[in-house]
């Protein structure tokens, strides 16, 4: 009798995230593509349904050899989308770079404090990814024009002449990704350097090491899971970011999910956004399976 | 060791600076007199007063707050059925795609995510509205609540459950009164979690919402890009103060439940 309980229990258990997350998270993609072969049309919703299910499989074949790939053609003959799609993986990646670099002396310096400070260390990090995303990039926008706080503090201090033009340029982007991303990377990082064995830097010093030199022999190494997860972490979404490139960034700044955003707001133009969009997420693909081999890695590593 | 702490020091001190400074400024300027947020007048509370009486603003603030209590409570249900599956169950069919379609969401830009949602919507012919934007909600939250439960079931001690069902518990009461306590705390900061992911999000609920449905950040952003004002300060320091008050009783609610479990497995193990 139990058994029986137990095994529709565990049943359940798989079952109603699974089927959710396959509703609501896998279909929806398919959706994307379907439409992403149909064409446009001036109607609501503003697409040539390409198939239905319920019209059988000879129908479905009929219907699959009338694909149309317009939608993509199209993305390559403008150059303004391949130019998006560049340079959203450039700006992404540049990003990425410099919150690795801002946020390994953090976690680093963390992982070294006290072990009382460190939860309430841990806690300020989390924080301000509770507050609201577009909050803070909505605060950086008083910061840095160009009669903002920056400026006036540099221009009273005397180290400028001229107010520096630093919104609306890609330069107010990179520091929107690196700011608002920041605790993702802060966070693996400090998870891997927590864990690391203190003794071993000491033993590569005995050895005769510089501190430097451990640091690039010993600790770096140890905490490259850390190094890849925080990095997938804050590329991965930022290559698709809408509110950074919109808010902070100029008109002439390309990035493919402002693109994506104003082909399906102001042109209304679905088929092309889910051809973007399918792009977009192809592009994504191998990050995305680094990413989960990453986390499966952890999983497997603390069970 | 040593040689290296001032430069520990210094790094948290000038990262934490970065991290906290703008949040600081915004709502200092939020406090300012003038209509100019970028040159101190005085001190004045008048931008608060002049958002009860913007109605608009205050719809919109209660769309919100339904949409997040309803979706960050479903989705604590099933991001801590999703953490049980993954933690409990390595082997069964399709576990591979499972944890994939549990991690991705994490990652998986908002714009793609909205847009897919949108168009399942449509193509069901849901109606888009308070509805459509609370299931896109519980969709996206429901893996970080996911992440969360599943780090703490990873270091549960899988024998109390074990001892608890040869005495004869059911697997459900098993997990009411063993499990589910111990494991209480991370399924309430991945409650907390949803709740202010959901309050925060803006382009899933832009591409899923319908007309009447109006969320704060919607509403917040439609003014930001109308430019910069105090008001919008006052409304961001208001948000601000509420997530912040939620984590401080979250993190004090849970240091609280851990030093009492602590205490109940000393006890536990203290010879008669």
């Amino acid at each position: 009798m139990s058994n029986i309980a137990s095994a529709i229990v565990r049943r359940l258990v798989i079952i109603i995230p699974y089927s959710w997350l396959l509703i609501f998270f896998l279909i929806p993609f398919f959706i994307v593509f379907r439409i992403s072969v149909s064409e446009t049309a001036v109607a609501m919703p503003p697409y040539v349904p390409v198939f239905a299910l319920s019209e059988g499989f000879a129908a479905f074949w009929e219907k699959v050899s009338q694909f149309s790939l317009d939608n993509y053609v199209w993305l390559t003959q403008d150059a303004l989308y391949l130019n998006a799609y560049l340079s959203s993986v450039v700006i992404a990646g540049i990003s990425t770079f410099f919150t690795l670099l801002i946020a390994y002396p953090i976690a680093y310096g963390m992982a070294q404090a006290p072990r009382s400070i460190r939860s309430t260390l841990l806690m300020l990090v989390i924080l301000p990814f509770w507050t609201s995303f577009l909050i803070r990039v909505y605060a950086w926008i008083s910061i840095l024009k160009p009669e903002g706080l920056l400026n006036q503090l540099l221009l009273s201090v005397g180290i400028i002449d001229h107010p520096l033009i630093i919104l609306n340029t890609n330069t107010a982007i990179y520091i929107g990704i690196v700011y608002s991303y920041l605790p993702f990377m802060v966070l693996p990082l400090y998870s891997a350097l927590e864990k690391m064995d203190g003794t071993l830097t000491e033993a590569a010093q005995d050895l005769g090491c510089t501190p430097i030199r451990a640091f690039w022999r010993v600790t770096f190494p140890l905490s490259i899971p850390g190094v890849v997860a925080g990095c997938m972490l804050v590329f991965i979404p930022a290559v698709g970011e809408f509110v950074i490139p919109d808010l902070l960034g100029g008109s002439e700044t390309l990035m493919i999910g402002k693109t994506l955003w104003n082909e399906f707001n102001a042109n209304r133009d679905w088929p092309v956004s889910s051809a973007v969009a399918a792009i977009l997420l192809l592009i994504l693909v191998v990050p995305i399976v680094l990413f989960q081999n990453a986390q499966a890695k952890a999983e497997s590593r603390d069970r | 060791m040593v040689k290296w702490s001032r430069f520990n020091i210094a790094s948290i001190v000038l990262g934490f600076g970065f991290l906290y400074l703008p949040i600081v400024l915004l709502v200092i300027f939020s406090f300012n007199e003038s209509k100019l947020v970028t040159v101190w007048t005085g001190f004045s509370t008048k931008w608060y007063g002049q958002l009860w009486q913007n109605q608009g603003l205050m719809d919109a603030a209660w769309v919100t707050i339904r949409v997040a209590l309803l979706s960050a409570t479903c989705a604590t249900v099933l991001g801590t059925l999703a953490a049980l599956a993954l933690v409990r169950y390595t082997q069964f069919r399709g576990r591979l795609l499972f944890s994939g379609m549990v991690y991705a969401p994490l990652v998986m830009p908002e714009v793609i995510t909205g847009l897919s949602l949108l168009l399942l919507f449509v193509a069901i012919g849901f109606d888009r509205g308070f509805w459509t934007i609370t299931l896109a909600h519980i969709t996206f939250t429901m893996c970080f609540v996911a992440v969360v439960v599943q780090s703490r079931l990873l270091s549960f001690d899988q024998s109390i459950e074990e001892a608890a069902q040869d005495l004869g518990a059911t697997p459900v009461r098993t997990f009411m009164e063993v499990t589910l306590p111990v494991i209480s705390p991370a399924v309430f900061s991945g409650w907390v979690l949803a709740f202010t992911l959901s309050l925060d999000d803006l382009v899933i609920a832009s591409f899923t919402s319908g007309p009447g449905a109006t969320t704060l950040p919607m509403k917040i952003y439609s003014q930001v890009r109308l430019g910069v004002t105090p008001e919008i300060n006052a409304i961001c320091t208001i948000l601000i103060g509420i997530v912040a008050f939620g984590v401080v009783i979250a993190s004090f609610v849970t240091r609280r439940r851990e030093a009492q479990r602590v205490r109940d497995e000393q006890a536990a193990f203290a010879p008669a």
